[in-house]
């Protein structure tokens, strides 16, 4: 279709929260017709885990909602980044909010692009293997060459 | 109440899941037919008509029934 709208999104984070933008907004935008391509670089790759390990954490992160206060100190404890994960999990179950790996699949269903950026792979010694199937690898000009046609481009 | 071919319960499923789910539900059905949807999550309410918008399938219905959300859409 030639007007169909595009939207590109560089995902850089591998956290468990900053995890949920590009893929819920990724799967949305493809719901709606859009064209669809996620470039994920740096710590974003850890988004195309096969097995995801991603985490949260509230350090350094003043806005996240807390169960009790808890000085920072006591946020640093080892095990603490553990728990908050669990806790932020079973939450996110509790409201009816999708896993990351639904979500990440539903947009594999709706044949959203992901491309991982080839250099912090290398950067980062990531095995290929450790990946899920579909993805493409890929630079910054792969990039523009479908960004410098999108409607909506968003740095996540 | 209106007639319906296929119903999607969303109950209980948030952003963007009831919306996912019901434009897999639009995908299954021919033109002219139309899909009911049960929600719980009171931003489905904006977010099926943006969707309606946008796709071009037609809102025919959006209320509230026994503390849900139900629209009825009918495919273009």
């Amino acid at each position: 279709m030639a007007d169909q709208k595009k939207l590109a999104i560089i995902a850089t984070k591998g956290t468990l929260d900053w995890a949920y933008p590009p893929f819920i907004l990724a799967s949305t935008a493809a719901a709606l017709g859009y064209d669809v391509e996620i470039f994920f670089t740096f710590y974003g790759l850890q988004c195309l885990r096969k097995k995801l390990k991603l985490q949260v954490t509230s350090l350094g992160n003043p806005g996240m909602p807390m169960p009790m206060p808890m000085p920072v100190l006591l946020q640093a404890l080892p095990g603490m980044q553990a728990m908050m994960t669990t806790m932020m999990k079973a939450k996110m179950k509790s409201k009816g909010v999708a896993s990351v790996e639904e979500l990440r699949e539903l947009c594999q269903e709706a044949e959203v692009r992901f491309i991982a950026c080839q250099m912090t792979v290398d950067l980062f010694d990531f095995n290929p293997n450790d990946f899920i199937d579909g993805i493409e690898f890929g630079g910054a000009a792969m990039f523009f060459e479908f960004a410098g046609e999108a409607d909506i481009t968003l740095y996540i | 109440m209106a007639n319906f071919d296929q119903e999607l319960d969303a109950s209980g499923l948030n952003c963007p899941l009831p919306i996912l789910r019901a434009k897999k539900a639009i995908t299954s059905l021919s033109a002219g037919q139309v899909l009911r949807i049960v929600a719980t999550d009171p931003g489905s309410v904006k977010d099926f008509e943006a969707f309606c918008k946008q796709t071009g399938n037609e809102l025919l219905e959006s209320g509230e029934e026994g503390g849900k959300f139900v629209f009825l859409i009918k495919k273009s």
